[in-house]
């Protein structure tokens, strides 16, 4: 999210020549596949985000890229050059570490200026350039403290500026924001994407967080022991999600296991044995009959109801299970008569200090055929 | 952070007394006695040297305390020369092992911790024999009709044998050999610890390896580096074992000069001076060790 227009989508136009190209990319730790032939094209000024779960092999893929892992096969090209076999301190990137890796012997203002002064940089120059980047992540006050001296909102700022003031062709950040409470992670999620946005630099952001995923990536790849699985942008992970993984991996999700009834004119009738009825979804493609099929519904997709639905549409009907209310959400447990219980979140439209809808009530669910998807299962 | 004053439970506090207690019983009661000894005047009797307060004397009880020892100690060339003489011996093999341990203790640092473990047990293992004994061996090794000479003369090497033993070489091979261990261990203790994130970011910020090693590696290590030396230095000061019997008879070691005066002159008092000089000599690098270890556990 930021600040200026929604930018373009290069990575839809066949024409454009990608920034960071990866060919094959394969690490093995003795028989441990950690990232496995991956290939990948970030486009100039993206934000993107490797989304997956711990040892899913998305940071030694970040540190592939920084040349501080040696691939086991593969090719990287950064603007149009191979950077394969490069040494970490001739590559035109910089990392932001999840430990953020400040010399804790250096002040605040010593550790900004390393990358320059390394470079050769007049110190004259160096000096001035400290001070925008410091004044940039609103640091000033702090040039002289040395890093045990600071916070860890602090210290992440701190990390970001040391990364950016040798101007990166691409700033690889390693869970930039794991390390920050909530309060502050919200809040330095837009920070980075400001930044980020003034200053044209390639992200590529590793992160376990489906959430900071979602809020900050023009694009997302989601990582599943060493490969991707899906590339996309946040809405098309959320709403298309290709496979079982990415759709119970991003967000929460109702999966419905079903068999193919019949598939026909866009619209795919499954019989749901586990709620004990038939749904009808639109799915475009052929479907053989008798297919084994998965039925992924999100939460807040669904409408409940404590009368059947006027239309005596298929609805499917259930028993509140289990509820909780969050304030300006609620969300509800649905038993179905089948056994399978179906999460539904709803907005609390009205202001009410009595619930609507109570424990044991009896209650109706019913969803637009465009809102579920078909999974294979 | 301000930390909360907790009382402590009546343990924890005995638990903190016994270091102190230790040192009080096994240092300080022990030093006051040397010091004692050192404002006296030797005598022929037994102990030989005059007491700080006598009540038996016919013409009353007298105090006595005197200052010749140290006037004698500090006028005279040669202490001042076998102080000048130990700690250049010491200084140069702390020196020398600095140069040989900071490898050592970091390629254990470095190493897989399985291989770590082996290594670190070979750094101590020669503690499992009696120190003596490793001196003798040395004797035994570097003698003219020893096994290096043996060797190297068999080998063709060499047409007569080298002069080793009882030369300051030996006493360098054996200072540096013996307290090499003193040396790696807290160096260990420090490089262990040092993160590799450290390294990884100023590789990424554009250090090459041997800049990396300068500017973050050796800093971070500092006091590793300040621990071992003194741990290594102070007791060197005064090492007596080593240079008497791997030394040339000429060579001028406090450890010795004590160990003259006191028992083949039973000049209690000047040994006293000598010691409690030496020891005066070693509370400047000793507060430097304190402070840095202070300054190590502040941050």
């Amino acid at each position: 999210m930021s600040h200026g227009p929604p930018a373009a989508a290069p990575w839809l136009d066949p024409a454009a020549v990608p920034f960071v190209r990866i060919e094959g990319l394969t690490k093995r730790f003795g028989e441990f596949v950690a990232v496995d032939a991956v290939d990948l094209a970030i486009y100039k000024g993206e934000l993107f985000s490797i989304l997956g779960a711990s040892g899913c092999g998305k940071t030694t893929l970040l540190r592939m890229l920084a040349g501080l892992e040696r691939p086991s096969a593969g090719r990287i090209w950064i603007d149009g050059v191979e950077v394969s076999g490069l040494p970490p301190y001739e590559r035109p990137v910089n990392m932001m570490f999840q430990s953020y890796a400040l010399f804790p012997h250096m002040t605040v203002e010593q550790n900004v200026a390393y990358g320059l002064r390394k470079e050769g940089v007049p110190s004259a120059e160096v000096k001035q350039r400290v001070a925008e980047m410091l004044a940039l992540v609103r640091l000033t006050p702090h040039a002289r403290a040395k890093p045990a001296q600071i916070s860890g909102g602090q210290s992440q700022r701190v990390a970001l500026a040391r990364a950016l003031i040798k101007r990166p062709k691409v700033l690889l950040l390693d869970e930039p924001l794991a390390a920050l409470d909530k309060k502050l992670r919200e809040h330095t999620q837009f920070e980075l994407a400001n930044v980020q946005d003034r200053l044209g630099v390639t992200f590529i952001v590793v992160t376990h967080d489906q959430e900071e995923a979602m809020t900050l990536s023009t694009r997302i790849a989601v990582m599943d022991a060493g490969r991707f699985v899906q590339i996309g942008t946040p809405g098309e992970i959320y709403e298309n999600p290709n496979s079982r993984f990415v759709a119970d991996f991003v967000g929460n999700i109702n999966l419905l296991d079903g068999v193919v009834e019949s598939c026909a004119g866009g619209e795919a009738v499954v019989r749901c044995d586990e709620l004990a009825t038939r749904v009808v979804v639109r799915h475009e493609g052929a479907l053989p009959v008798g297919a084994a099929v998965c039925v992924a519904l999100r939460p807040e997709k669904i409408l409940i109801h404590k009368e059947p639905p006027a239309d005596g549409g298929p609805g499917v009907r259930g028993v509140v299970f289990d509820l909780a209310y969050f304030g300006n959400l609620s969300l509800y447990r649905v038993r179905t008569p089948g056994g399978k219980i179906v999460e539904v979140s709803a907005q609390n439209r009205r202001r009410e200090a009595r619930r609507h809808l109570e424990w044991d009530d009896e209650v109706h669910l019913s969803w637009d055929k465009g809102s579920a998807l078909l999974l294979e299962r | 952070m301000p930390r909360n004053r907790v009382r402590r439970p009546t343990w924890q506090r005995i638990g903190l007394l016994l270091p102190y207690a230790w040192l009080l019983l096994f240092f300080l009661a022990p030093f006051l006695i040397v010091l004692k000894i050192s404002f006296a005047d030797p005598v022929v009797a037994q102990p030989p040297f005059t007491p700080l307060f006598d009540p038996t004397r016919p013409e009353g009880a007298r105090f006595y305390a005197t200052l010749d020892n140290y006037r004698f100690v500090l006028g005279d060339r040669v202490y001042l020369l076998t102080y000048l003489n130990s700690t250049a011996l010491a200084a140069m093999s702390t020196l020398l092992c600095l140069l040989l341990g900071y490898p050592m203790a970091y390629g254990i640092a470095r190493a897989r911790p399985a291989t770590r473990h082996t290594l670190l047990l070979l750094v101590i293992l020669p503690f499992w024999t009696s120190f003596l004994l490793r001196v003798y061996a040395w004797m035994g090794l570097l003698g003219t009709h020893g096994t290096l000479n043996r060797v190297l003369l068999w080998a063709g090497a060499i047409d007569r044998p080298l002069e080793i033993l009882y030369t300051d070489t030996a006493v360098f091979l054996g200072m540096v050999y013996s307290y090499l261990p003193f040396m790696i261990l807290p160096l260990y203790a420090n490089l262990v610890r040092l993160e590799q994130d450290h390294l990884d970011a100023a590789a990424d910020l554009g250090a090459r390896p041997a800049r990396v090693f300068l500017d973050v590696t050796l800093p971070l290590s500092l006091p590793g580096v300040v621990a071992g030396c003194l741990l290594v230095l102070i007791p060197a000061m005064g090492e007596f074992v080593i240079p008497a019997l791997l030394g040339g008879s000429d060579s001028l070691m406090i450890g010795r000069v004590v160990y003259d005066e006191f028992f083949l002159n039973r000049d209690w008092p000047v040994a006293a001076a000598v010691a409690v000089l030496l020891l005066l000599l070693l509370v400047g690098p000793i507060a430097l060790f304190q402070r840095t270890q202070a300054r190590e556990e502040g941050e």
